[in-house]
């Protein structure tokens, strides 16, 4: 069971029977009353979105979903394979399950893969990943302390905005829950 | 890596907080303040509905320092203030941090009336030592902190803005879900807003308004829509204080929460606190509108889960 004080982003709770993942969190609280603890959940079977409200004393069961490892194999149109590393069976998802996710896969990167009731319901990506830049305007040498930023194309086409000191082939480190960047990895 | 990137990336807003705070202790200073410091452990507590403290084998950590403040005040200290750090359990979001930094200050023969005009000059006082003007930026909105700022009471806010008259229907659960969802979000941006008159039921530490007990005065202040401040007319009767904290604990022993024993010095010394009015205001918040962040740990060095 999971307490109001658990809930965070990408959480998996389970509400009359079905798994929810919570997209988006925000712990607000008035100074002397009650903490209120809203979220955005999306059905990770039907995919529908609805904004809840949770007050402390709330108590939730923990989504019944089975993780395993899969391997992501290729996309094509709207559908995403995945290979389980140990059976080698394939599985496919749709885009909109997918979700931000995609922007993380390059072709045989391992990821947890939840199901519920066998199917493939949600991708869980670690913190942290290491993409290539592909496409990057060039930089503007000696201004690394005013925060400027220029966006530039990761190996996945995922765009960000990143330092100007960016160039086009080095890999960068990306936090998977916030979206940005973090830092160059280390050559 | 990240760690010191973020850090090193905090340095402006760190200076910035730290040139607050200076320019905070100046002001009471001038004003004949005395700044005092009281012990973070402690064996007994406020009883408070909302707040839950962390408790350690040495006792608890403050979650505030009023219990120690208005000792002073039956001392025959008149003005007092404290900047410290404060402690409560399970308040991790945006705008709140489990250990964060609170001023309180206290005014003896006063009532909450004054603590409004403590926090004009104060706002004022501060946005002048740091930018040298009164009007500020907060997430894309334009602030004045030129005084006066609007005082609504709670019963106007609400009538106006949630459609309900919170001193005669007692509902502290859809009081404070429509304070934040329907009346903050409401307010004035322009200039920051005074709430005043707090329902009694949301307020066991104020004094009940002689004309009209329904109601205690209390008052909040919001800018930019941040809760920075929260105040009273301290009640000081020992026999109502009691009542009310026993009415709390049983509020808390019914939810299934810890109940902890009453601060039995606290409430022998409160006969002896004059007519006195105190506030507490959140320094992470205050940085925050002077910075322009938009989440409290960009205005402090080190997040809990920077640990």
């Amino acid at each position: 069971m999971y307490e109001a004080a658990d809930l965070r982003k990408g959480l998996k709770i389970q509400i009359e029977g079905e798994p929810y993942i919570l997209t988006d969190f925000s712990f607000v609280k008035p100074g002397k009353g009650q903490a209120l603890y809203k979220c955005k959940l999306k059905n990770l079977i039907t995919g529908s979105q609805f904004d809840r409200t949770f007050r402390s004393g709330d108590r939730f069961e923990q989504a019944d979903l089975d993780e395993q490892e899969m391997e992501f194999l290729y996309q094509e149109g709207t559908q995403y394979c995945f290979m389980n590393t140990s059976s080698y069976e394939q599985v496919h998802m749709e885009e909109e399950q997918v979700g931000d996710a995609k922007n993380y896969l390059t072709d045989n990167v391992k990821v947890s893969v939840s199901f519920f009731q066998a199917k493939p319901m949600a991708i869980n990506l670690p913190t942290f990943v290491e993409l290539k830049v592909v496409k990057a305007a060039p930089g503007v040498k000696g201004d690394t302390a005013t925060g400027a930023t220029k966006p530039v194309t990761m190996e996945t086409g995922y765009e960000i905005q990143v330092p100007l000191f960016i160039e086009e082939g080095e890999t960068l480190r990306l936090d998977t829950r916030t979206g940005q960047y973090v830092s160059r990895t280390k050559e | 890596m990240e760690d010191l990137a973020r850090l090193a990336s905090k340095r402006k807003n760190l200076v910035l907080r730290e040139r607050t705070l200076r320019s905070v202790r100046r002001f009471f200073r001038e004003r004949g303040f005395l700044e005092v410091a009281t012990p973070l452990v402690n064996p007994c507590l406020i009883p408070e509905d909302h707040i839950h403290p962390f408790e350690t084998e040495a006792g608890f950590l403050l979650p505030s320092p009023e219990i120690h403040m208005k000792r002073f005040l039956a001392a025959g200290y008149d003005r007092v203030f404290q900047v410290g750090p404060c402690f409560r359990k399970g308040e991790r979001g945006e705008q709140h941090l489990p250990e964060f930094t609170m001023l309180e200050w206290y005014r003896a023969r006063e009532d909450y009336r004054a603590l409004t005009d403590d926090c004009e000059l104060l706002l004022r006082a501060v946005s002048q030592d740091l930018f040298g003007r009164t009007g500020i930026e907060y997430r894309g909105a334009s602030i004045d902190l030129s005084p006066p700022w609007e005082r609504m009471t709670v019963r106007e806010a609400f009538l106006e803005h949630a459609g309900w008259d919170p001193l005669e229907d007692e509902d502290p659960t859809k009081f404070e879900q429509d304070l934040t969802e329907r009346v903050v979000p409401a307010l004035d941006r322009g200039k920051p807003v005074f709430l005043l008159d707090f329902p009694a039921y949301e307020a066991s530490l104020a004094r009940k308004k002689a004309a009209d007990p329904r109601a205690a005065e209390r008052i909040e202040l919001f800018a930019g829509g941040l809760e920075l401040a929260n105040g009273f007319s301290e009640l000081t009767d020992p026999e109502e204080q009691r009542q009310r904290f026993e009415e709390t604990n049983e509020g808390r022993r019914t939810r299934g929460e810890a109940v902890y024993p009453l601060p039995d010095k606290f409430l022998a010394f409160l006969a002896d606190v004059p007519p006195s009015a105190g506030i507490a205001l959140g320094i992470d918040r205050l940085v925050m509108l002077f910075a322009g962040a938009s989440h409290v740990d960009e205005v402090i060095a080190l997040a809990p889960e920077d640990l």
